[in-house]
């Protein structure tokens, strides 16, 4: 029998907003345990929370480049569990009335469009961090107590770990344009949860549904998914029954491991926040915010194919992120070429940024000095393949090319006379390739543009020496 | 006359013609709280120390020309709103030694007008209760019989000003626990509507049903108090933004022409006729000042009580879950892993009635019975409210008993909750609604104070007062606790 998957993604995204959401403590990351904290995100008896409405705004503005539907009334609800992490023993969350509804986003899958549903998007509180450091205990940092988050619910209308894939990564991608969230998973401002059944195809029934958590990146989703339908698969052509779960991912081992069973899931026993006021969104402030939307990734990319004649294919890498885009931008403000630009970006710069596990934004090349170095081969200073090494230094330190190449000595040699002795001195070393060349072996030409090279350390010009070589050889 | 025997406006007088000093005004009552304490038990903790050094600052304000209505009138402050650095217990074993880092806004209020706070009162565990024997440190006695409760919640909030422990306190009313109380010892007590004073500080037990408010000697001085700890707070978003009226401006004796509605259901389910009789004469007394009573009816009050057990408790469910028995001071001893440390540290941190709350609401919210209970008593609420609403399109105010009975025998209810529950079945519905009521002494029944509900529409405070101040002035009040050496 053919099975098809049908699979459903539950995103929690960090705001990034200034402060939290129900108090004025700051949000930001990676500061010591518990020093952004107060009495009302620790729970303190007696404290009450406050919306920050620019939570309220921020999960609109998500939620307009979803095309979801935007409650004009909802509410907040507590979800009650008992947990070290959550200071007051419940999550103050939405249940019923979601502030965003109804949405849909985009992914293409060999070349087709695909419409995936947003079923929701809630705004609610993160709980604390436990640390497992201590051997008598666990400690908690209540820093990310509070902190805003949405929950985006996509309707189960992702047939294929693929298709979760891409719709992670537009999703993502919306986040960050729409600077709703960093989305950075490695900091815990991404969290992505899913569920999967297998049906026979054709099927219209939804089978039994396995929730899967501990994924700690998209990669990971969709190996997850990959390994969960198979294992599924294998339980129904074996008879058996596939048990409602939840199950965890482990990654070395590359296997999904029960976690919990129907029987012990929570009982949330929500019911609405008596110590917050129904949240009102007014057409006028829904309007505001959609007009302060930026351009989204689509219309950039068509955007960048026309204005700036991209293939599809650059405009597609160069558009997923917005910051990627931003910085595109202004190095074709100052730079002739697009194309020259794209192929470093795409090239160099992010070979470096995985290397690094960077942001473009946290590396100390800005646009300009980007647009300095192609200068600097454009003007004949520098080769293409010592552009490479200078831009890995300014990469590294910050350093402006121009310093970089005065301190290394790295000016490319381009008087004829100086690299004619060099070339001269290559021929007389070598003489049985020479020889190859005189009686017709192309490549021998190759490997005697390398010699030179690697005499000066590849600062000979590669024009200059190419025609000296040709020069001196005939004679 | 003894200092501690004044009102708040008389005390004022004196203070601000310095004819005397702050200093020797809370001298004298801490001196009288350590002569009637051993008696009474309404304190959980007193503050001498800093009250006297409140009081040299209150001195210096007076000397200053700054000194404001409340500018060294010595306080009590029921233990359930929080107070920084001194400690708020709750009554309750799982609080003893937590110590709040912050102040409540009606405290910060309060201290900045220059009050002096001489103690935290005694109250039932968590506010759950109406005789504060669920405390799980003391059971106040009523100043009026030492055998008798002082009423509940805030019992001690209620006893300290009858036996002139201070000149006024602070309590919190979430189904009568103000009004009650003020009614069982013959005091002066008023919840204001929802969301006029900030909660922010106020341990929470059932967030849409708790309001802050005071005891007080006479309406005058509720009027003043009320005008202090009133107003718009940031720090609660319930808390509503009105303009301030000043309530004092309400304290006129005519009440011609007001409609004062009386309702038959107020006089039924086990009312004392001790208790009928003194609050019919009182509705006399509205008719001789010339108001028209108008009889009114509230047809779903008697399913205010068991709609109200259900919200509050399912709001208390949740609300008392973060004393997870880790933080805030009470550790189980013994235990074998986290579950099991929550588990022992909650069944020994709380105490019966709160443990039975915390039930009844974890079941009223449990998946399964949510619709059959939680959302039935929110029904409820609503045809209450509208109850309301129709009533008061025929009346300006409503009036009856506060309280079926007067104050019980101590250990009378204690092991009959349903019983100590009817004692809140004339107030519990103005919660429901989240209307203002007050509670004034109107008569003895055998020798024992009765207490006059005046419950008003929505941020009518001033024409409670009015209607109050206008009783008062009419049918003075003149008998004192005879339990205590009652040198007023």
């Amino acid at each position: 029998m053919k099975y098809e998957a049908v699979i459903g993604l539950e995103v929690h995204a960090e705001l990034l907003t200034e402060s939290k959401i129900f108090c004025g403590c700051s949000t930001k990351f990676g500061s010591e345990p518990n020093t952004q904290v107060c009495p009302v995100c620790l729970g303190l008896p007696g404290t009450l929370p406050v919306l920050n409405k620019k939570v309220v705004e921020y999960a609109v503005r998500a939620g307009l480049a979803l095309n979801c539907t935007i409650a004009n009334f909802s509410k907040m609800d507590r979800k009650n569990y008992f947990y070290p992490d959550l200071p007051k023993a419940y999550q103050i969350s939405q249940y019923d009335l979601p502030l965003c509804s109804n949405g849909y986003l985009e992914i293409e899958i060999d070349g087709q469009t695909k419409k995936i549903g947003i079923k929701r998007i809630h705004i609610e509180e993160d709980a604390g961090k436990l640390l497992h450091e201590n051997t008598d205990g666990s400690l908690v940092d209540y820093n990310r107590a509070g902190v805003p988050l949405i929950e985006i619910v996509s309707e189960p209308d992702i047939s294929t770990p693929e298709e979760a894939y891409q719709y992670l990564t537009k999703l993502k991608s919306i986040l960050e344009y729409t600077e709703v969230s960093d989305c950075k998973m490695q900091e815990g401002s991404l969290r992505v949860d899913t569920n999967v059944s297998i049906r026979p195809v054709g099927s219209k029934e939804l089978g039994t549904k396995i929730e899967l958590k501990n994924l700690n990146s998209f990669k990971a989703v969709q190996k997850a998914l990959e390994y969960e339908i198979k294992r599924q698969i294998k339980v129904l052509e074996e008879s058996g029954t596939i048990i409602q779960e939840t199950r965890r991912w482990n990654e070395s081992k590359g296997i999904t491991e029960p976690m919990r069973t129907k029987e012990e899931a929570h009982d949330y026993r929500y019911f609405p926040e008596p110590d917050l006021v129904p949240i009102v969104v007014t057409e006028e402030w829904k309007e505001e915010i959609r007009q302060s939307l930026p351009e989204m990734p689509h219309h950039k990319r068509e955007r960048f194919i026309s204005e700036y004649g991209l293939p599809e294919y650059d405009a597609k890498i160069i558009t997923s992120s917005k910051k990627m885009a931003d910085f595109f931008e202004k190095c074709v403000a100052e730079y002739y070429s697009p194309k020259t630009v794209s192929n470093w970006l795409m090239g160099e710069f992010s070979r470096l940024l995985n290397e690094t596990g960077k942001e473009i934004d946290e590396v100390p090349v800005t646009p300009q000095m980007l647009v300095k170095l192609l200068k600097l081969i454009d003007n004949g200073v520098i080769s293409g393949s010592i552009a490479k090494t200078v831009f890995e230094e300014m990469f590294g330190t910050g350093k402006e090319p121009e310093v970089i190449v005065e301190e290394k000595g790295l000016k490319q040699i381009a008087n004829e006379n100086e690299l004619r002795e060099i070339i001269k001195k290559v021929i007389d070393e070598n003489p049985k390739s020479v020889e190859d060349y005189k009686n017709g072996k192309e490549k021998a030409m190759g490997f005697l543009v390398g010699q030179v090279m690697k005499a000066t350390k590849g600062k000979a010009n590669p024009q200059l020496t190419n025609q000296i070589l040709k020069e001196e050889l005939s004679k | 006359m003894e200092l501690y025997s004044l009102t708040i406006h008389q005390l004022k007088e004196f203070l601000h013609k310095k004819e005397v000093s702050v200093l020797e005004v809370t001298r004298a009552y801490l001196e009288r709280i350590k002569e009637v304490e051993p008696q009474i038990d309404a304190l959980i903790t007193i503050t001498e120390e800093f009250a006297l050094q409140r009081a040299k600052e209150a001195d210096e304000k007076i000397k200053n020309g700054e000194a404001k209505d409340l500018t060294g009138i010595p306080v009590i402050i029921k233990d359930n709103i929080s107070t920084e650095g001194i400690r708020t217990t709750c009554s309750s074993k799982m609080l003893e030694n937590y110590v709040p880092p912050y102040n409540a806004t009606v405290v910060e209020r309060l201290l900045e007008e220059g009050a002096v706070i001489l103690g935290k009162s005694n109250l039932d565990e968590f506010a759950m209760g109406s005789s504060t024997e669920n405390s799980a440190f003391k059971t106040t006695k009523n100043p009026w019989d030492l055998s008798r409760v002082p009423g509940g919640s805030s019992g001690g909030s209620a006893a300290a000003v009858a036996a002139d422990e201070a000149a006024f306190a602070l309590g919190s009313d979430t189904g009568g626990s103000i009004r009650q109380p003020a009614s069982l010892c013959g005091v002066v007590g008023m919840k204001p509507t929802y969301g006029l004073v900030s909660r922010y500080g106020l341990v929470a037990f059932a967030s849409s049903l708790d309001q802050i408010g005071p005891f007080t000697k006479d309406v005058t001085d509720c009027a003043i108090v009320l005008n202090t700890i009133i107003g718009h707070d940031p720090m609660d978003s319930t808390s509503l933004k009105i303009d301030k009226p000043d309530y004092t401006s309400y304290l006129k004796e005519d009440i011609k022409g007001l409609k004062i509605g009386v309702a038959k259901e107020f006089f039924s389910t086990g009312i004392e006729k001790g208790v009928k009789e003194t609050v019919q004469k009182a509705i006399k007394v509205f008719e001789d000042l010339g108001a028209d009573i108008i009889d009114i009816s509230i047809p779903y009050l008697e399913y205010a009580l068991p709609a109200y057990y259900i919200i509050a408790s399912a709001e208390a469910s949740s609300n008392l879950a973060r004393y997870d028995g880790i933080r805030y001071g009470h550790i189980a001893k013994n235990y074998e892993d986290l579950i099991d440390m929550y588990m022992t540290g909650r069944s020994e941190g709380f105490g019966k009635e709160v443990k039975r709350r915390i039930m009844l609401g974890t079941y009223a919210l449990s998946s399964g019975y949510y619709d059959a209970y939680y959302k039935k008593a929110l029904k409820v609420r609503t045809l209450i409210k509208n109850d309301f609403e129709r009533a008061f399109e025929k009346c300006d105010v409503i009036v009856g008993p506060t309280s079926p009975t007067v104050a019980f025998k101590i250990g009378e209810r204690t092991n009959d909750p349903l019983a100590m529950y009817l004692a809140d079945i004339y107030t519990v519905s103005v919660n429901i609604a989240g209307l203002p009521g007050i509670s004034l002494p109107c008569g003895l029944s055998d020798g024992l104070p009765v207490g006059l509900q005046v419950i008003g529409k929505h941020f009518d405070e001033g024409r409670i007062i009015n209607v109050a101040y206008a009783f008062e002035q009419a049918n003075k009040f003149n008998a004192k606790p005879q339990a205590i050496g009652g040198a007023r």
